[in-house]
């Protein structure tokens, strides 16, 4: 017998060598490489920087954390990008939602297979272009002040952008173009599992409902929207984890004021603090898991 | 439910779509501008030197040259270790399963700036020199669940009683592979590849981190972002990368067509 015949036969006789053999490379990969850079970041977070040298002390300490939430500069941006979080992942389900239903429930075929498509490019475009295009778009002498000029509501847009807090001397200076910006960067991320969740509605239900003598605004509310609610859920962990962890689009659309991804990348980078760099990532870490409780409680997982 | 949507629900599907397309469209229309310093618009003429220019960029072509490079290998990683967990999880139950496929959909779950000052802090600790194999790790690691998306919904719906009639027939393991595993998974493994390809591509926050002074073309495409000037060439290189993204996408849908094999679902910022 040929030695390959004989280590095939063993791998046929002794399933538990073959599951070894599939299933050491991957996890030695996920398990060491990410897991345990993961792990040695949550190390970082809690070492200190030597105040004369520059250099990382290898030692417990909560130093970093402490000049984390001692200024209160830094607890400024964890509200703002948490709420910024927020508030992008009730537009995304504003916009998501009649989005995604139409596609489930009024297109089938071809043209179904069309719009899904057209809901996938866009995700899959490339991050920066699309970030880009909206650099262009917001500018002061972009295409939005020129829709408005051409409406003769110019007006309009400067009221707009002299609101406090949300407003800029441009749209692409203030709060409410970034969150334009992330909006549409995020939006594919909350139709695709609505989309997903509606399809696996019954249509079955639909029916018995109005039967039942139910309005179609009744149906919705009880028979559609519960069933959809873990769609929603999945694209809203999406829409809020990535609007948390960002650090592009503040840096090319918006105001000044830091986000935390931008905190992690300036601290590690020209400041050189990487304890502080990983105490400052480990925030929105806690926040999303804060953030699945809360959606936990609401009951979004008790239908998955 | 009525048969037809609401006209309100007509005229938001519609919104939603142009608000997904209309900035593509923007960048299209940018990189024929004839203005090079502003972002006027309407542009005040159409020119295609940009293209020309671009192209002469012998900085673009070496990025996107690293790009290239960078995605292959990834992808090649990403395909080996992504079909061999999926054969894992497809074929055996054991304890441990939910964990190996949480920690398979982490790195995508998780913020990407995570991932990579994770990964920074690590190559840190161990004296790793960043640099082309870095960013490779970094890449790889977040492809292997698109790969194993992709692989694993293939494997569910061919059944084990191929493999197992193939063995009975006396072929041995590397045979079955060969004649019955491969054909059967071959078009899955080329969605998933490509679009691990498309991704590893296209990153851009995890790579900020790994890749210290080597420029692939996002990290090139963010400094040309600050340029004053010559800014079309900027938009001719984005419609190029789009094109480049696009075909495979496209083609992976359209080799996981009427299957719901394809997952886009794998793609993270």
């Amino acid at each position: 017998m040929t030695l390959r015949r004989r280590f095939s036969d063993a791998l046929y006789v002794r399933p538990l060598f073959l599951l070894l053999l599939l299933l050491i490379p991957p996890l030695l990969w996920l398990g060491i490489i990410y897991l345990g850079s993961l792990f040695n970041l949550m190390l970082y977070s809690f070492y200190s920087l030597n105040d004369f040298t520059g250099q990382v002390e290898y030692r417990f300490s909560l130093s970093a954390f402490q000049q984390l939430f001692s200024s209160p500069a830094n607890v400024d941006i964890v509200l703002r990008t948490t709420g910024m979080a927020l508030v992008v992942t009730l537009a995304c389900i504003g916009i998501g939602f009649p989005t995604a239903y139409y596609i489930a429930f009024y297109t089938k075929g071809s043209a179904r297979t069309f719009w899904y498509l057209m809901v996938l490019l866009p995700l899959w475009s490339s991050y920066l272009i699309k970030v880009y295009a909206w650099r262009l778009i917001l500018a002061g002498e972009g295409v939005i002040s020129w829709f408005f000029n051409l409406l003769g509501l110019g007006w309009l847009l400067q009221g707009i952008l002299s609101v406090p807090v949300i407003g800029g001397s441009s749209l692409s200076n203030s709060y409410l173009g970034m969150f334009l910006v992330f909006t549409y960067i995020w939006l594919p991320y909350m139709i695709l599992p609505i989309i997903a969740a509606l399809e696996r509605v019954p249509k079955s239900l639909i029916q018995a409902s109005s039967d039942l003598g139910a309005r179609p605004g009744q149906t919705f509310r009880r028979v559609i929207w519960p069933l959809a609610i873990p769609g929603v859920a999945a694209g809203s962990i999406f829409t809020f984890s990535l609007t948390l962890g960002d650090y592009i689009i503040p840096q090319v659309v918006g105001q000044p004021g830091f986000f935390i991804g931008q905190m992690v990348f300036i601290q590690q980078g020209t400041a050189g603090n990487l304890p502080l760099a990983a105490a400052f990532s480990v925030v929105p870490v806690v926040i999303i898991a804060i953030y699945l409780l809360i959606v936990r409680r609401l009951g979004a997982f008790n239908a998955l | 439910m009525p048969n037809k949507p609401s006209l309100g629900l007509r005229i938001a599907f519609y919104i939603g779509m142009l608000f997904l397309h209309f900035p593509i469209v923007i960048i299209v229309l940018y990189a024929l501008t004839t203005e090079d310093r502003t972002y006027q618009f309407p542009p005040p003429g159409l020119t295609l030197r940009w293209f020309g220019e671009a192209f002469q960029r012998q900085d673009m072509w070496a990025a996107l040259w690293l790009s290239l490079q960078v995605a292959a290998m990834a992808t090649g990683i990403a395909l080996v270790l992504g079909t061999m967990v999926s054969a894992a999880i497809y074929r055996f139950q054991f304890l441990g399963k939910d964990f190996i496929t949480v920690l398979l959909i982490l790195p995508i779950a998780l913020p990407g700036i995570l991932t990579g000052i994770a990964l920074l802090t690590t190559f840190k600790r161990l004296a790793l020199e960043p640099g082309f194999w870095t960013i490779v790790i970094g890449h790889a690691t977040f492809c292997i669940v698109t790969v194993y998306n992709n692989v694993v919904a293939r494997f569910r719906r061919t059944g084990y009683s191929q493999i197992e009639a193939s063995m009975d027939l006396g072929a041995d393991w590397f045979t079955t592979w060969r004649r019955v595993v491969l054909p059967s998974i071959a078009t899955a493994l080329l969605a998933g590849g490509m679009l691990s390809f498309a991704l590893s591509f296209d990153e851009v926050i995890v790579t900020t981190f790994t890749a210290a002074d080597q420029k692939t073309l996002p990290i090139w495409f963010l400094n040309e972002l600050f340029r004053p000037r010559e800014r079309p060439i900027t938009n001719v290189v984005a419609v190029f990368v789009m094109l480049i993204t696009f075909l495979p996408i496209v083609w992976a849908q359209w080799l996981t067509r009427d299957t719901d094999d394809l997952h886009g679902g794998g793609k993270t910022g």
